[in-house]
Order: structure tokens, then C-alpha cells, then sequence
């Protein structure tokens, strides 16, 4: 952020930098360029059993002939570039991130600390479970918590995140629907959903159908009546849907799937909206998934780690990844935990062993914090803070150049078309997004859903304070009041971060993606 | 990038390709309304010699850094060549789309199929009704 | 109580009059009368940090973790010694607290740890193209399936029994959706059976799927074994435990179009199963239809040099239906603290790592094979584990070895019926040989009291 505005001044960035910050003459270089033949970090233990020539123990042939050309650096050079490079990101915890669809709320150190516990950081997963009593009673504890958020019965923890528990979601939709013997090919997503929803349609072997949107921004009813049908295995949805609303037909919708025999599936990426208000099992959903990366506070790390457990209604149960932790009388009479492979109708595993645990630790250890009260109360400061900034930005010249694309109260984010900004400004959705970075701010996500003409989708969090979102207004303000001045100003933006627009066109058409050695 | 024309002797397909013919041989690519609306194109995949190709139907992929559009068969035959030159200059698709950025040579077979192309002026109007 | 939000009493009043709300609850009116929950979540109220700490702890403390006893635990996962520096940079708010590097000019940081990451993969696997990483191990298995089912347009996959249970059961999985048949071929002598898996390639092959070292240990004969496939015009994919390509010949060099893996022996925890990474290699024919994100270097509009996410059209968000994969949110957090890793050990450093795994795994087999009761399930080259076969029941050995403070290895015979009473010891730098003479006197001594006793058991069961 620029320095301090008088009382109503909008802010100002700067819009040109002579010989550029020193991040941005600080040219970028590799760790494999700080290489220097001979250096080194690590000390390994002393060998301490005869030292046979390698030859001996694996023939040749099957040998390296030379060794990989990784780095040759010692630490304390390691820890600096890492440390250099790494004031080259932009982060949650420095700044305001409302990326819609994402849920950047804050990541409590709590949840590190308890995660790097040598019992959960340290337990090797192939440990038997009779020795590993505690981490699956964390897992059977996060399970019924989820299961109780959800509305739904039965939890499995194993898919590693969002479209991962959306492939599994669609296989055991598959495996319900031969278990009955019926053979359904057909699923349908809204045109609002997010990408991964028909990418794993075609993964799970299933024909995509698409679903209009009606004109207040939900399920179209007449075309979902004119495609729900025998061949309609599945329905995707996201409630509220990516455009931040609360789909008020979700009971017809659900009957009209229902009644033609198909499953109904919920992407959990907005569950942030409604913890503790409803429930999607109560909507009628047969299956799940929660983003535990998103909804209940696990860090993005830059693109993951996520996990994306899943929950179902009675129905689909029999068909659950293999293995599922279960809760058992022990002879003593108190509770033991195990994993339970013996489950004949299930789809198997979908990856190796239990899952992301490290991500269900912080995730416990969140909803532990909060609590049933207070994950209630972060969906609906969550809400509060959406319906607070749009009203905000409205007041101001983005209600003229950027309304609201579907105007209609939202839930935990919402999504602005800027194509008066562009008819009238010259000034694109990208512009306005790249110039925000030189305000201080992380853009919204942009150019998504599809359907919206120069979308901007904003999603600030129940973790942001009032004042934040003020400034967030100020700096659109500021922006579009430029643009009425000079539309170049933002068409060039950024000017102030490590680097300015890159040649994405040239990395497409002659990719370098890595380094050249030797 | 290329000024808007649009050839008054090539055929167009309303999927924004042309055809350019020579008895039953044919050289397909798109029109400079596709290129444009695509953006700098940074890759062609191009279909094998010798498949066959079919009226309206989808042969190809062009792609820019955020978008894949299909390329739609203006007409029916047999590929015979592809535009290998494109593999290492996609960028011909934007700076001269009826020239070096052609895409496939076809051996048509059904030549009759030319009647239900559009001229030039027939696609112009349809792309300023559009 | 929330704990992690600013509102008080008067911003709440404020806002509702800016919105022109009367309350909060007026703001979810969309949401049907008969679809709200009306009464309170069924969970416990929130705690404080201290209590949530304690609760933790709790649970913690009921692990046999690999700090509390000496672990000869693998099969995939590995105790290696993870340096400190990667814990103090991953947890860095600026590498751990972004999202997926969508907007490059404030995203350097993670894009270029990411192009490091491609680069040191590439060299490790001996293959030209990396991705920024999939999931783990397994998953990324049936990835390679998908990519070869495409590449090839068939669907039948040849699999050695070599290849790790779950991911041979991951890529069972995703083959109903696939639409993929999984032909298994046998071992012979813990190796995979060559002339056998010549026979099961056939035309409508898409991919042979092989592990290296397998998961028995042993290291295969990659380069004999995809002459069959080549032949065939099949796709050769290798699954490989990245620690040992430290010393064997790179599956690039090998025949492979694609080596694919676990990553967590680079720089990840245990943490009992995950989050780790999977990396994601293959030959350049294959690049554009490589699953998840890659990084590439390109230039900013002054000429500076810059990294973007590249090739993107492959990917859900914008080929949708039609992408190679439907991977979003991977694991770049994990492939940031591998490459921290590998740059800690360097270009020496990760040969001797290597070479002193063989030395020890060999030392720890002949201490093994020396001890009456154990028999070597086979004799081929190993690098960091090998099988044994036990001539007692492996539950009661395995708790007998617990109580002497070892986890003695992993028993086999659940996923290997026909090794009953089979163990897989696995080694890493941590465990030196005073550790492994330790490990063949506790295991001798169990093997000896239990030798003969009459139902075996699989150590599966949970404690009473």
C-alpha cells in the first residue's frame, strides 16, 4: 500500500517506476546459476559397514553413469535465495486476498504447531493401526464433525483435494448405479460450474451435459426438466453457485433429480457461506465435498496441499474407498479405532494410504477452535463482509462501471462484470486486476464464471476487518477514477512488483521449463 | 497482425474458416474474425495425413494462451498436407491467415459441397450481424 | 465464538446499515424456511489455544511415531532426516500462505521455486519435461494412465506385480472410468517375470507400467523390460522412489516415456500418509498432454526475466471437459520443501546419500539372511529395502518387536498372499548399523519364541 491518504482522499499508487524498485533490478536467477563446482550442504552420517564398491552390490548397467546435476551450494547460501525469492510472492498473511472461490481466510500457527507434533508429523503411515490410535481417532473425530456440518452420515477423508473428491464422487455414483443395474452416461453442470467439475465428468467416463442458467443467476428449471432423465446419472452443483447465490429452487432441483433416478452432488467450494445455517444433505445432496484447504483454514502453500473429503448419504456408502476408519468396542470396553478394508462394494483406493492427514490435523484442530457457535458465526461474517464491500463498491464508481452481475443479495462472494468498464473506459477486467497489485492488494479472480462478460469474482472472508474492505473500495475507486483520466495508466499496470506483465504468449509458444545445465 | 480482409477469392464457412479451391484440392485455414477473437495463437495441432475430414465437423484445435477453439471442416475429403511450418511459427495464424497460415490441404470429395460456402460479402454480412 | 474474526457489536450495526439489512439472518432469506438448520450445530463448543493444544497433544501421544521407537517402516514412504532449513523456509507466510501463482508478477517466488522443482526432476528421472507436481505416488500412477490412454488411444494396461499395491489399486480404480482393462503380470523371484509380460503386451497395449526398485525392493532390469513394449508401440511407465535415482540409471535413460512417483523421501514428513507430492515426468512428444501446472521462464514487458504458468490450455479451468487432467490445487508447498531438499544435499551429497543406502540395505540383508528362521525372498540388487519371509507368524513377531521399542518392517502378506509371513524392511540415513544388528538380534529372538506357533495372523488387528 501507498502511504497514508488525507480523510477522503482516494489512495495513489505510482504509475511508473524510473530504473525500476530494486526487487526489479534485482535480476532473478536460479539456485542452479548460484552452483559452484565443489560446495556443498549436507553431512551425511559416516558409512559404518564395509564399504563394497557399488559395482559389487548392483551391476552396472542398472548404475547411474553420472550423477544428477543438482545444485552444488552450501546452506547458508540455500537459505538465502529461498529467503530472496520467497519476498517475490505476494501472501495472505502481509495482505487482502479476495479471490473468489478460494476462502483466504486467515491460517491460525496454531494449526502448524499441533500439525508438527512428532506423533502426528512424525507417524509413518504404514504404522499398524493398533500403534496409531491416536491419529485415527483424529480422523474418525474430523469425519463426524464434518458428517454433522454436512448433513450427511458417512465420511470418507481419502481423496487429496476438491477434484479429487469430485472424481470420487462420480465413480461412486458410477458403482451405485451398476450396483442397481442401470446404466446412466450422462452428467449435468450448471454453465457457472468450476472447470474441475466437467474435467472429472470425463475422467470418471461420463458424457458432460450443460445446464442454463436462468436469469437470477440460478438453475435454469425448464432445462434442467428437459435434460434430467433415465440417462442422467449425476447433477454437480455448488450452493450457493459461483456467482455467490443461493439457489432458492435447490428443493424442486434436488425432486427433479431425484425423480429421475440420478445422484446429486454438491462442490463444497462455497460451503463457507452456510456452516451451521443449512446443510447440503439436507438439500437433498447425495454426496460432498469439502475443500478443507478452503472452508475450515488449512494454508494454500502456494497451490496446495489440500484435501478434499467427501460425504454421502446412506445410498452410497457401500461404495467408499477402501480402507475406512471405523470406531470398534475394544475387549476392555472402551473405543479402539481401525481401518476397515474389508468392504466388498467399494470403488478401492484412490490414492496411497489415509490421506492428507497433516491437513486433517489443522482442520481438526479449526473446527476444535471455533466450535458448532462459531463456525456459524464465521459463515456469517463471511456473508456479512461479502454483502458489506459490494454494498461499498457500489456507492462508488465501480455500482457504474462494474455492477454487480446478477443483481441479487450474495452470500460469502460476488461477481462484478466489468464490461462497462471496457465499453466505456477501454479499461479490461485484467487491467483493473494488474493495477490493484500496484495498490497493494491481491486481485479477485477474474475472467471466471464463464458466463459473466468480464467477470470479477470477489470473496474477502470473515477474517478481514472492516477497514480492509474500505481500502479494497478505496483502491477500485482510485482505479476507475484514473482510467476516466488516463485508461493507460491501468492497460500498462503493474508497475511497482518484482516484475511487469509477462510474455505468457512467447512461454506458450517455445516453453522453457527448465533449466539448461551442463 | 494482419488488417481485417477477407479474400474475395476464398470461400467461408459461418465457423469462421475458409476454403481455397482448385478443382478437388482444397487448402483450408480461419478467417481473420477467428484469429482475432482466438488472440495471439501460440499452438496447432494438426490432424494426420491422410484422415478424413467432414463438412461442419471439428478437425483440428488452435489454441492462444487462455483459449482452444475448434476448427470446423468447411467441406469434406482426405487430408494430404498439413502446415508443418505452423509447429515452430503458430504466430502465421495471426499475421497472415490466408497466406502462411494455412492449416490443411484436403482432396475433396464432394466438390459440389463449395455451393453452400458463403462469398466474402456474404461473411462480411454475417459477422456485422453477429 | 469465532476466534479468528475482527467484527464487534457496532462494526456488525454499521454494516447492516450499509448494506440496508436489518440483520444477519435477513442475508441468508434465499436460503427455503424448511432448508434451515434452526438449532445449533451437534459439536462441542470452541475451545481456547491452550485447550486445543492439549486435546492435540492427547491424541498425539497415542502414536508409536518414528522418534519413539526405531522404524524399519517403507513401502512407499521413507523416515528420512528432513534439514531444518526446510521446515524454516516452507513455513514461510510467503510460500505458505498464497494460492496458486494465477497472477505471475507477485507470484516470482513460487513460479521459479516450481521451474527449479521441474528442472531437478528432469534431472533425476532423466526425462526432459516435469510438471510442478500431482498429488503422491499412487494417484499420480493412474495420471500417467490417463495420459497414455489418450496418447495412444488404447485402453488395455499391462501392470507388474511390482508395481505398489495401492498403486495398482489406484489405477483399478480410475480404470471403471478410464474405461481401461488392468492385465496384472506375476514375479518371478521377486522380479518382475520378463518373458510373461512380453506375452501380455499385445496391439491394443497403451501402457506398461513398471516400479523401480520394485516394491519388494529389488532393482529391475527396466531397459529389458520395455523392449516388449516399444515393440508394440505401447507407452513405458515407471514408478520410482526418487532417493534411489540417486544411484540408478534414470528411467529416461532406461526406455521410459514417463516416470512418475511418491515424492515424499525429498524434504516431506511422514505424517502418516500425506500431504506429500507426486512428481509427473516424460519425453517432450508428451508435453501438451502433461496433467497439472508446469512453469516456464518467458520475459516481462521491460525484459526482465519472469515465470509464468505455461501451457495452460491443457488444463480443467480452461479445456474443461476436454482437459488432461482435472488436478487444480496440487501439492506445491511439498514440491517446494523436495527441492529445498535436493539443493541441501547437492549433486555429492545425494550420491552418498545413495551409495550408503546400498551399503546399509546390503550389510542389514546379509545380518538377516544370516539368522535362522529368515530366508531372503530373493537374492536380486537392492537399494534402500528388501523382503524377507518369516518361519513364524509376522503379527506376533512384529508385537514382540514393538515391545522391544522396534518397528521391524511392514508385513507383506496382506497385499502379497503368497508371501505369508512376509516382511519388508526399509532403510533410510537415520538408521545405522548398530540399529540394524539391534533390529536382527530383536527379530531373531522373536522369530525363534514364535517359530511354529500355529495361527498366523496378519498384524491388522487393533488393540485390546
Amino acid at each position: 500500500m501507498s502511504e497514508e491518504a488525507a480523510p477522503g482522499a482516494l489512495p495513489t499508487a505510482p504509475t511508473s517506476v524510473d530504473g525500476g524498485t530494486p526487487m526489479q533490478r534485482d535480476r532473478a536467477t536460479t539456485i542452479f546459476e548460484h552452483s559452484v563446482e565443489g560446495r556443498r550442504a549436507a553431512v551425511l552420517p559416516q558409512c559404518d559397514v564395509p564399504e563394497t564398491p557399488l559395482e559389487e552390490l548392483i551391476p552396472k548397467r542398472l548404475l547411474r553413469e553420472a550423477p544428477a546435476e543438482l545444485p552444488e551450494i552450501a546452506e547458508p547460501e540455500i537459505v538465502r535465495h529461498y529467503n530472496r525469492i520467497s519476498r517475490r510472492n505476494f501472501d495472505l498473511d502481509t495482505c487482502f486476498y479476495p479471490l473468489g472461490s478460494c476462502t483466504m481466510k486467515h491460517n491460525p500457527r496454531l494449526n502448524e504447531k499441533v500439525a508438527a507434533l512428532p506423533g502426528h508429523a512424525r507417524l509413518h503411515p504404514a504404522q499398524e493401526p493398533k500403534r496409531a490410535q491416536g491419529a485415527l481417532e483424529l480422523m474418525w473425530r474430523l469425519s463426524e464433525a464434518l458428517s454433522e456440518i454436512c448433513g450427511l452420515p458417512h465420511v470418507s477423508l481419502q481423496p487429496s483435494a476438491g477434484s479429487h473428491g469430485e472424481l470420487a464422487g462420480l465413480l461412486l455414483t458410477r458403482a451405485y448405479h451398476a450396483d442397481r443395474g442401470e446404466e446412466r452416461m450422462r452428467v449435468l453442470t450448471p454453465d457457472t460450474a468450476h472447470g474441475t467439475n466437467p474435467a472429472s465428468v470425463t475422467m470418471a467416463g461420463y458424457e458432460v451435459v450443460k445446464v442454463a442458467t436462468d436469469e437470477r443467476g440460478g438453475v435454469d428449471l425448464d432445462d434442467l426438466r428437459s435434460k434430467a432423465d433415465e440417462r442422467t446419472a449425476c447433477l454437480m452443483l455448488t450452493n450457493p453457485n459461483t456467482l455467490g447465490l443461493f439457489d432458492e429452487n435447490i428443493t424442486e432441483i434436488s425432486s427433479i433429480i431425484h425423480e429421475a433416478g440420478g445422484t446429486l452432488y454438491y462442490d463444497g467450494a462455497n460451503l463457507n457461506a452456510i456452516m451451521g445455517r443449512s446443510r447440503p444433505g439436507d438439500m437433498g445432496f447425495d454426496i460432498v465435498h469439502v475443500n478443507l484447504h478452503k472452508t475450515f483454514s488449512q494454508p494454500h502453500g502456494g497451490g496446495g496441499p489440500g484435501a478434499g473429503p467427501i460425504a454421502v448419504s446412506e445410498r452410497i456408502e457401500p461404495y467408499l474407498p477402501r480402507p475406512q476408519v471405523i470406531r470398534r468396542e475394544s475387549a476392555n470396553g472402551g473405543p479402539a479405532f481401525d481401518l476397515d478394508f474389508d468392504r466388498p462394494k467399494s470403488i478401492g483406493r484412490l490414492r496411497g494410504f489415509q490421506g492428507n492427514f497433516g491437513v486433517f490435523v489443522r482442520s481438526y484442530a479449526y473446527i476444535l477452535s471455533l466450535g458448532g457457535d462459531g463456525l456459524k458465526e464465521a459463515s456469517e461474517t463471511a456473508v456479512l463482509n461479502a454483502n458489506h464491500l459490494l454494498a461499498k463498491l457500489g456507492e462508488g464508481r465501480a455500482g457504474r462501471y462494474a455492477p454487480i452481475a446478477f443483481d441479487r443479495r450474495p452470500m460469502h462472494e460476488f461477481v462484478l462484470s466489468g464490461a462497462p468498464a471496457k465499453k466505456e473506459l477501454g479499461v479490461k477486467t485484467l487491467d483493473i486486476a494488474k493495477r490493484l497489485l500496484d495498490y497493494g492488494f491481491h486481485p479477485p479472480t477474474v475472467y471466471f464464471p464463464l458466463l459473466v462478460d468480464e467477470a470479477l469474482m470477489i470473496e474477502p472472508t470473515e477474517t478481514e476487518t472492516r477497514e480492509t474492505l474500505d481500502a479494497f473500495t478505496d483502491a477500485v475507486e482510485a482505479i476507475l477514477a484514473e482510467a476516466e483520466d488516463d485508461p493507460e495508466v491501468a492497460r500498462q499496470a503493474p508497475y511497482t512488483t518484482p516484475v511487469r506483465r509477462l510474455d505468457e504468449v512467447g512461454a506458450s509458444r517455445r516453453p522453457v521449463i527448465r533449466q539448461p545445465l551442463g | 497482425m494482419a488488417d481485417e480482409s477477407y479474400p474475395e477469392e476464398l470461400r467461408y464457412h459461418p465457423e469462421h474458416d475458409w476454403a481455397r479451391t482448385d478443382g478437388d484440392e482444397a487448402t483450408f485455414g480461419i478467417t481473420w474474425y477467428a484469429q482475432d477473437a482466438l488472440g495471439e495463437v501460440v499452438f496447432f495441432e494438426p490432424p494426420d495425413v491422410g484422415s478424413e475430414v467432414s463438412k461442419d465437423k471439428t478437425y483440428a484445435e488452435v489454441e492462444s494462451v487462455k483459449a482452444v477453439s475448434d476448427v470446423t471442416s468447411p467441406l469434406s475429403g482426405e487430408i494430404t498436407e498439413v502446415n508443418a511450418a505452423l509447429t515452430d511459427k503458430p504466430e502465421a495464424i495471426n499475421s497472415d491467415p490466408y497466406g502462411e497460415g494455412w492449416l490443411v490441404k484436403v482432396k475433396l470429395s464432394d466438390p459440389s459441397e463449395l455451393d453452400t460456402l458463403l462469398d466474402a460479402g456474404a461473411y462480411e454480412k454475417l459477422l456485422s450481424e453477429s | 465464538m469465532s476466534r479468528y474474526t475482527s467484527g464487534t457489536d457496532a462494526d456488525r450495526r454499521e454494516m447492516l446499515e450499509t448494506i440496508g439489512a436489518e440483520s444477519v439472518d435477513e442475508l441468508f432469506a434465499d436460503i427455503p424456511e424448511e432448508l434451515r438448520l434452526g438449532r445449533p450445530l451437534e459439536l462441542r463448543d470452541g475451545l481456547s489455544e491452550l485447550e486445543v493444544l492439549d486435546e492435540l497433544s492427547r491424541l498425539a501421544a497415542k502414536n508409536a511415531h518414528a522418534d519413539a521407537e526405531t522404524s524399519f517402516l517403507g513401502a512407499g514412504m521413507y523416515d528420512h532426516h528432513v534439514p531444518a532449513i526446510v521446515d524454516a523456509i516452507i513455513s514461510r507466510s510467503e510460500f505458505l500462505t498464497p494460492y496458486t501463482p494465477y497472477q505471475p508478477e507477485i507470484s516470482q517466488g513460487g513460479l521459479q521455486a516450481m521451474f527449479e522443482f521441474q528442472t531437478a526432476m528432469s534431472e533425476l528421472t532423466g526425462l526432459p519435461v516435469s510438471n510442478a507436481a500431482l498429488y503422491e505416488g499412487p494417484s499420480a500412477v493412474a495420471s500417467a494412465a490417463y495420459l497414455a490412454i489418450g496418447a495412444t488411444g488404447r485402453r488395455r494396461l499391462v501392470v507388474s506385480r511390482g508395481l505398489g499395491p495401492h498403486s495398482r489399486e489406484s489405477l483399478a480404480t480410475y480404470s471403471v472410468g478410464y474405461g481401461s482393462e488392468v492385465i496384472e503380470v506375476g514375479l518371478d523371484r521377486g522380479l518382475t517375470d520378463a518373458a510373461a509380460l512380453a506375452e501380455a503386451i499385445d496391439e491394443e497395449t497403451a501402457a506398461v507400467f513398471l516400479q523401480q526398485p520394485n516394491f519388494l525392493g529389488a532393482v529391475e532390469d527396466v531397459e529389458a523390460l520395455a523392449a516388449a513394449a516399444k515393440e508394440k508401440g505401447a507407452l513405458v511407465i515407471v514408478s520410482c522412489d526418487p532417493v534411489a535415482l540417486s544411484v540408478l540409471k534414470p528411467p529416461g535413460e532406461t526406455g521410459a516415456d514417463l516416470a512418475v512417483g511418491e515424492g515424499q523421501p525429498l524434504g516431506n514428513r511422514l505424517d502418516y500418509g500425506g500431504p506429500s507430492f507426486g512428481f509427473f515426468c516424460a519425453t517432450e512428444e508428451h508435453i501438451r498432454r502433461m496433467p497439472g501446472r508446469i512453469a516456464g521462464e518467458t520475459t516481462d514487458v521491460d525484459g526482465r526475466r519472469g515465470f509464468v504458468l505455461t501451457l495452460q490450455t491443457r488444463e480443467q479451468h480452461i479445456r474443461r471437459e476436454k482437459a488432461t487432467n482435472n488436478i487444480c490445487t496440487a501439492q506445491a508447498l511439498n514440491a517446494l520443501a523436495g527441492i529445498i531438499h535436493l539443493s541441501w544435499l547437492g549433486k555429492q551429497g545425494f550420491v552418498e546419500l545413495g551409495e550408503l543406502l546400498v551399503r546399509r540395505t546390503a550389510y542389514a540383508r546379509e545380518r538377516l539372511g544370516a539368522v535362522d528362521g529368515i530366508e531372503l525372498i530373493n537374492d536380486a540388487p537392492v537399494v534402500r529395502e528388501f523382503a524377507v519371509k518369516l518361519e513364524a507368524p509376522v503379527g506376533d513377531v512384529l508385537d514382540r518387536c514393538a515391545a522391544e521399542g522396534i518397528a521391524a518392517g511392514y508385513p507383506i502378506g496382506r497385499d502379497y498372499p503368497e508371501y505369508e509371513n512376509g516382511l519388508l524392511v526399509a532403510l533410510t540415513e537415520r538408521r545405522s548399523r548398530a540399529d540394524i544388528d539391534r533390529l536382527a538380534e530383536v527379530l531373531g529372538a522373536a522369530v525363534a519364541e514364535f517359530r511354529g506357533s500355529e495361527q498366523p495372523r496378519l498384524a491388522e488387528g487393533v488393540a485390546s
